[in-house]
């Protein structure tokens, strides 16, 4: 088996008295898109920051590219590319001026800059907008602009830290179909999100976090067979009924009652639906789909709300 | 060869200069012509009428023009080491930018710090020109006075960097020029000797960095001495930049690499 690209034992961020990351465990593969899934303040972005060697570790063990990010941290940086949460580009200057200094950091010759900033901005799709201020720009631009600009020194690991948060659908799914390509020319890709259709879309493997510690961690298809069941049967009950959860006894693995809707896990939906046809419940409409991450999610790391 | 980190930190600062150089040049160019016109020449004439002259053994202009150029290497380095610091550090967050590239915070702050020096050198450029123009100096005397006003521009630039980088809020920013800078420029010897200054005010200006600014660049401009040996006044100057550069340094660190 390969070596992996980024091992982390007992890893540990502290600030003070508050714990953000509480001795976790993983290692990325090379090749693999990799997945830090949960709510807000579940510890996924101090994660991100110690890998991309700007964020010391406070205890346990981190290597990226076998390298030790307290004692290496430039040459780590040099085969990083970063996507940060805020999309952090210099709106006073142009995309290609952006995209140029940045390139400078990395101390590559101009005339190399110059030819792979053609090469980005049409990955991008940004040829257009090539001398033009980076301020005016859309929200999905300049993201897509962050991330050609995270590219520039054609790194061997992209670090995407919620890449695609407050995009809208078309812009999301323009995104991923650039991420996608990326893994497909071989890019190790690890990203966090809290959207659980990203997370299934994209991650070949996730870890789910909560207060600074890993829920669960394996494929999305591996955590919904393992947390889940197959399908999920959704009642909407007439407004005003009382839920009483023992008439759907023995219908289903898991029952949650919710205030607006009741679930029902189970691995055969029709099997629950032909159950539920013998009982006469007053049911308003059923829905039946798929399992998916976010049951997972729910499951892991509970309904109340994090803020 | 692979360059410094901090030279293609200065490199980043000159292309983002190239932009928004504008405004910056026009004062650049237009402060010491203005200052000169109305102190120097309107003013001036005053003095030198009065018997002024008589007592600081030159006219008015010739006295005054080193002293400007002290202050105006002042006012750009504060500047520069002010919005720009804060804004790297907070608003635009250039710095956390650059450091997820293989700059370091070290990059960074030496990095600020050449940036400054050619600021500042541009600025002591320009208005020794501006002072042969108006004939208060030779061009080869105009030489020999930027170094000591570039150095005592860095002498602000150091404590000033250290200031800004760990402000958390714009209030912080127009107070230096408030409380600092406008007092300094008053009451250094820009204008008149420090020794027409109340006896208790004198020490104050022995112990900042514009006062030896002046007095090293007003005697090599003039071809007198300076108050204490030259050596002790660029000492002081060396120390301030030395000494800021020192806690700018750590600030960053402690401020960016959390």
């Amino acid at each position: 088996m390969t070596e992996p690209l980024v091992r982390a034992t007992n890893l540990s961020k502290r600030f003070g008295d508050f714990t953000a990351v509480d001795s976790i465990d993983f290692a990325v593969r090379p090749g693999e898109v990799f997945g830090f899934l949960g709510p807000n303040g579940a510890g996924k972005s101090s994660t991100m920051k110690m890998i991309g060697a700007v964020s010391p570790v406070t205890s346990g063990e981190l290597s990226v590219f076998d390298l030790d990010p307290a004692t290496h941290g430039s040459a780590i940086r040099y085969r990083l590319g970063v996507v940060p949460q805020e999309n952090l580009l210099d709106t006073e200057l142009t995309v290609f001026e952006n995209l140029f200094i940045y390139g400078r950091y990395f101390d590559l010759p101009k005339s190399v800059i110059r030819e792979r900033i053609d090469e980005l901005l049409a990955f991008a799709q940004l040829e257009e907008r090539r001398h033009d201020l980076v301020d005016p720009l859309s929200g999905g631009m300049k993201r897509r602009l962050t991330i050609a600009r995270a590219l520039i020194n054609q790194p061997d690991l992209m670090l995407l830290d919620e890449p695609t948060t407050g995009l809208d659908p078309q812009a999301r799914h323009a995104l991923w179909d650039r991420l996608y390509r990326l893994k497909q020319q071989g890019v190790t890709l690890i990203i966090t999100t809290h959207y659980m259709d990203e997370a299934e879309q994209l991650c070949d493997r996730l870890v789910i976090m909560d207060k600074g510690q890993i829920a669960a961690e394996g494929s999305p298809r591996y955590l919904i067979d393992r947390h889940a069941t197959r399908e999920v049967v959704e009642l909407r009950l007439p407004v005003g009924h009382s839920v009483d959860e023992t008439q759907f006894d023995g219908l289903a693995k898991r029952i949650e009652v919710l205030p607006d809707r009741t679930l029902l896990y189970t691995d055969s939906a029709d099997r629950t639906l032909l159950d539920l046809a013998e009982r006469t419940l007053d049911i308003e409409s059923t829905v039946v789909r798929r399992s998916t991450l976010e049951d997972v999610f729910l499951r892991l790391t509970g309904r109340s709300l994090v803020d | 060869m692979a360059a410094p980190g901090s030279a293609l930190v200065v490199e980043r600062n000159a292309r983002v200069y190239r932009r928004t150089w504008r405004g910056s040049v026009i004062s650049t160019f237009l402060n010491p012509i203005l200052y000169l016109l109305a102190m120097g020449l309107g003013l001036g004439s005053l003095v030198d009428d009065g018997g002024g002259s008589v007592q600081l053994e030159f006219e008015y202009l010739n006295f005054l023009a080193p002293g400007l150029l002290a202050a105006a290497t002042m006012m750009t380095a504060t500047g520069e080491s002010l919005y720009p610091v804060m804004s790297g550090m907070k608003w635009n967050k250039s710095y956390h930018d650059a450091l997820a590239t293989p700059i370091t915070t070290r990059d960074l702050v030496l990095g600020h710090f050449g940036w400054v020096t050619l600021r500042i050198l541009f600025t002591s450029v320009v208005f020794t020109g501006v002072m042969v123009a108006f004939g208060t100096i030779e061009i080869g005397i105009a030489l020999l006075v930027i170094p000591p006003s570039v150095l005592g521009g860095l002498a602000f630039a150091g404590p000033v960097t250290a200031y800004g980088a760990q402000l958390e809020n714009e209030t912080g920013l127009s107070a230096v020029f408030r409380f600092v800078i406008t007092p300094l420029f008053l009451f250094s010897g820009t204008f008149f000797p420090i020794e027409q200054l109340p006896d208790w005010m004198e020490p104050v200006a022995y112990v900042t960095p514009l006062w030896h600014s002046v007095e090293t660049t007003r005697a090599v401009a003039l071809g007198i001495d300076t108050t204490w040996a030259p050596a002790f006044h660029y000492a002081v100057m060396v120390a301030f930049l030395v000494a800021g550069a020192v806690l700018a340094d750590r600030f960053f660190h402690r401020r960016l690499v959390v």
